[in-house]
Parts: structure tokens; sequence; C-alpha cells
């Protein structure tokens, strides 16, 4: 190992490095530590005791709010997000590989949707929601079908325009993944397979996607994580029954006590488990390319 | 080597055209544009038809709850009532000012310090697996919610907080400093904390790209280290500024979020006018508004442009 002696700038940029993650993680590791304020304990230090009580009174909910209602909403909405996300992201990428007219206006669109202020978004698919439910009532009137007219009520939902606000979000990660996938991807390999005689399926299901697994698992846990943290989008457009995200965002200003960082603490922590479980299945499936047979 | 991630996903951002994988010699199987048919239309359904709608009604006429369709700039007008006065400007082009001040001030400090933290990485950090955990520790954070970042400062800035605890302690102060909290300086500092990680890693990917044999050849050459990076690394990791600037304006835009929750509800942004708007159903308003946004954004990433040829860079 060779010991040249650091450039100049190396300590003064060291410090400023770890400033910065003093800064990341400083502020997160205060409402960690302050979740288990004792019964007694207030919103800031010092402090009073050391208990889960702060859990507990979040399990018993908050206020009007159902807290394992929404996070249970927001769960399953992120594994729906999630699949399509894998599932579109993946036929999509696999698309661009051929010639595709229009590819390079899809391009743009899916990175135009990255960069858009989400507020716009969220707000046209309000908007778009709501003219279909103006539409439809007319149409359902005009048919003559009284009765079903009066049990509608809108077509704003979790799994509809909320489905849709997620993914126009989280679906230009997905593509922007495979992109750096294909790049480094060897056609070589499913040359050969195509010279053995296999049919473009089985080159797909037998060369292609073990090869892309770990990136495809690295996709889904986008999809989950970006849907299980959004807000703006989701804002105007999941109609009446909000996510995790949104309910805690309107508990910042009703919820003066440590149950709120237990929230916090909580949610965070799905998001880590799922980061985690991701890199571990990368890591399995590495090893397993990795393994001699 | 990293984890398929973040990195991948801002980096593959960069090579916009260029390098998008080559068509395969022969086209079998499905047909490309079937296979990419559902992910197209999730995007003219949830994206460029609800854009539409809001530049159409943006020009309806406003009315109580209801949606009528028409023409008429009456929504833009009412936006920009009084905005002649440049000595006493409107709600509007203060809120925008502001706004703006607030995306500028954010912009400049995440520039500097995502340049200074990817440079530490890029070419201090020698070897690369420590390059990759140091990177790995920084993107960690993007993982955790918005909002439970932003009440993760409430026990540290408030009246009762630790800074305050600590500066009374230290006796730099008398009393208790009010301006940390529910500030323009927590939201500056929570657009920071949110938002440096989006220019941080395309910058650094930028970085690793540049061939190392020009440093040395600007050292062979004599020059110090400030000119290597001023006149060789700053202009190769043009197109990772290019790339960061773009994410971090366009994100604080359109932010109502921090500025709500940190501005204590107090600080008004183009975002939060439409947001409020919204739930009063002035939907017509709110669109004009959100077109108004749209185009000033716009506005910014042209300029951008222009600064950074991007194309050139490809």
């Amino acid at each position: 190992m060779k010991r040249e002696p650091r450039r100049p700038g190396f300590w003064p940029l060291a410090c400023v490095f770890a400033g910065f993650v003093l800064f990341l993680y400083g502020p997160v590791i205060t409402i960690f530590v302050l979740s288990f304020q004792g019964p007694e304990g207030g919103l800031t230090f010092p402090m009073r005791g050391l208990s889960t009580h702060w859990y507990a009174e979040l399990g018993k909910g908050l206020g009007v709010v159902d807290i394992g209602a929404a996070l249970r909403r927001s769960f399953s909405l992120g594994a729906v997000v999630m699949l399509l996300t894998v599932l579109l992201s993946l036929s999509a990428g696999l698309a661009f590989r051929k010639r595709l007219p229009g590819g390079n206006a899809l391009f743009y669109v899916t990175v135009a949707s990255l960069i858009m202020p989400s507020i716009i978004v969220s707000l046209g698919i309000a908007l778009q929601f709501r003219l279909l439910d103006a539409a439809l009532k007319w149409l359902l009137e005009a048919v003559g079908a009284g009765s079903m007219l009066e049990g509608y009520t809108t077509s704003l939902g979790l799994y509809t325009s909320g489905l849709g606000a997620h993914l126009s979000w989280t679906l230009p990660f997905g593509l922007l993944i495979m992109f750096a996938v294909f790049n480094r991807f060897n056609p070589a390999y499913e040359e050969a397979a195509r010279d053995q005689g296999a049919t473009p399926w089985q080159s797909l299901r037998h060369v292609v996607l073990p090869l892309i697994a770990p990136s495809v698992v690295g996709i889904g846990m986008f999809g989950f994580t970006l849907s299980w943290d959004e807000i703006s989008r989701s804002s105007q457009a999941v109609g009446e029954l909000n996510t995790l995200p949104l309910e805690l965002q309107g508990l910042t200003t009703t919820v003066t006590t440590p149950a709120i960082y237990a929230l916090g603490t909580l949610t965070t922590g799905v998001s880590l488990a799922v980061v985690t479980a991701a890199l571990i299945a990368v890591a399995a499936l590495r090893r397993r390319r990795a393994a001699p047979r | 080597m990293n984890a398929p991630g973040l990195s991948d996903a801002l980096s593959a951002a960069e090579p916009v055209v260029a390098a998008r994988p080559r068509p395969a010699r022969r086209d079998a199987g499905v047909p490309a544009w079937l296979q990419a048919l559902p992910f197209a239309a999730v995007f003219v359904f949830f994206f460029i038809a609800p854009l539409v709608l809001v530049a159409a009604v943006s020009l309806w006429p406003t009315s109580d709850y209801a949606l009528v369709p028409g023409f008429t700039f009456d929504n833009y007008a009412t936006i920009f009532a009084g905005c002649g006065n440049l000595a006493d400007p409107c709600v509007t082009l203060k809120t925008y000012a502001s706004t703006l001040r607030f995306s500028l001030t954010a912009w400049a400090i995440t520039l500097v310090l995502g340049f200074t933290i990817a440079y530490f990485l890029a070419f201090h950090v020698r070897s690369v697996a420590m390059q990759t955990l140091l990177f790995v520790v920084c993107t960690i954070p993007f993982w955790t919610s918005n909002v439970i970042r932003m009440i993760s400062w409430l026990p540290l800035l408030g009246r009762n907080g630790l800074v305050n605890q600590a500066m009374l302690g230290a006796g730099l102060v008398d009393q208790p400093v009010e301006w940390l909290l529910f500030s323009q300086f927590s939201v500056v500092l929570t657009f920071v904390h949110l938002n440096t990680m989006f220019m941080l890693v395309p910058i650094f990917n930028s970085m690793m790209r540049i061939d190392r044999s020009l440093l040395e050849a600007a050292e062979d050459a004599g020059a110090t280290a400030w000119q290597t990076l001023w006149h060789v690394i700053v202009p190769l990791s043009r197109t990772g500024v290019l790339i960061g600037s773009i994410f971090v304006i366009t994100l604080v835009m359109g932010d109502f979020v921090t500025v709500g929750v940190m501005g204590g509800q107090q600080i008004a942004s183009v975002g939060k006018i439409i947001q409020v708007q919204t739930s009063y159903l002035q939907f017509p308003l709110a669109a004009a508004n959100a077109v108004v946004l749209l185009a000033v954004v716009l506005l910014i990433i042209v300029a951008l442009n222009r600064l950074v040829d991007l194309r050139k860079e490809l």
C-alpha cells in the first residue's frame, strides 16, 4: 500500500464532510431518542425517563386520526405502486432497446414528469377526475340510472387518481434505472441464447432477467419507498382517505406530544426496512450469480 | 459496487440521448410499441392529460364549486390585479419574489455544499470502497419521509430547543432566540437539509467520469490544486451541476409542504397558494396560478440551459 501524504485541503474538506453528515443525521437521531421519552416528557430535551409510552399512545390513535388505517392504506398502495413500477418500467426498458417509434418523445415526457413541480400534476389529476365525475353523472342521468346516480360520489380515490399520481412520480425513476442497466448490458449473452435456439421469451426469462434481477429489485425498492413517503403529488389527488404522510403533515400542527416522534420513527423504520430488505436481496442475487455451479 | 439506486437513476438522466440503449439488430418477440404501451399510457393519462386540463381550466370562468367550461382571461387578470404598480407590488408578485428568493438561496447553498462534498468524495477519498460507503451514508436520509425530516428540527430549533438551551448555557444570549423556528431561516435550512442530495448525486457522478489523467496532466504542467479545480474539474462537472440545479430549483419553486410546516403556516409560496385555492375548490384560479408557475420554472430551466449547453455536453 502506498502511503502518500494527504493532498492539501484534505482535512478541511473532511471536516466539512463530517459536519454535513452530522447535519443530515443529527435531527433524525434527535427525534428517535425523544420518541422514547417517559410519560412526563415533552417535545424537547431533557429526557424525562425512558419508556415506550408514546408508542403505546400512538397505538391508541392520535385524536380523530386513525393511524392504523392510514398505515395500512399507505402500505398496500405502496405495494401496488411497487408492482406496477417494476412491471411497466421493465417492459418499457425492454421496448427502448428495440427500434421504438416515438421513443424520444416518450423519454422527454418521462423526464418532464420527473422535474415538473408536483403541485401542478396533483392539481391536474384532481381536475381530471372531477371532470370525469361530472361526465359520468351526466351520462348516468342521460340513461336514466337514477339509483346508481344516488350511490355515486366520486371517482377520485386511492387506487384511481392516487395510484396514477404516484406512478407519474415513480415510473421516471424506474425507467432511468432501466436505462442505466441496459447501458451496461452485454447483448452477447442474448445472441448466444438466440444462437442456441432460444425463443425471445426464453432468452428473456432465462438469460436477461437473471442478469438484471438486482436492478429490478432496486426499482421495486424505489417504487415502494417513493410512494410510501409521497406527499406533494397525492395532496390533491387521493380523494377522501388520506395516506400516512398526508395524515402526518396534518398532525404536525395539532399533535404536541412525543407521540408524533414515535410515528416518525416508525415510518422511517418501515422505509429503512424495505431498503435493507432490497439490499439483502440484491446481495443474495449477486452471490448466486457469482457462485460456480 | 454501488447498490442500484439513486445514483443510477440520477446519473442516467445525464446521457439524455446518446447513451440510450442501442436498438438490437433484429426485432423479435413482442413488438416494441406494445411493450412500451402501458408505460406510455400512464403518462398520457396521468401527466399529459392533466397538464392540458390545467391549461384549459385556467381559461374557464370562476364559479362556486362547479366547473363550467368557457373562455376568459379573468383568472389571470385576478391574479395580476394591481401588479402594475412596482413601488407597492401586488400579492402575486410579492409571493413570486419570495418563492424565487427561497429558490435562489437554497440553490446557491446546496450547490456550494453539494459540490464541496462531491469534490471531497471523488478526489480526496482514495479507496473505492470508502468512496462508496461515504456516498451511501449521504444518500440514506433520502429514504426518510420529508415531513419527518422537517419535524425532527423542532426539538432542535424551538424556543426551548437544544440550540437555544446550548446558547443560553454558554451565555451567548440572555433569552431564547425566536427566529430559529417558523421563520425564513428554518425554511431555508430545511430546504438545504432535504435537497442537497439532489445536487450532490449528479455532481458526484459527473466527477467520477472525469479522466484522472487530465488531473495528472494539469499537475505536471504546474497547475496548483486550486487552478486544477477551477480550470479542469469545474468545467467538466457542468452537466452534473446543471442537472442538480434543475432538480433543486423545480423542487423548491413548487414546494408547499416545507414552507407550510417550517414557516409555521405564515409564509406564502406559489405552491401554497395553489394548494389553498384548490382546497376552497377555486379550480380555475388555482389552474391559472399553476400555468404561471410552470412558465416561470420553464424560463429558469431554459436560462440554465443557455448557461450550460446540455446538448454539447453529451
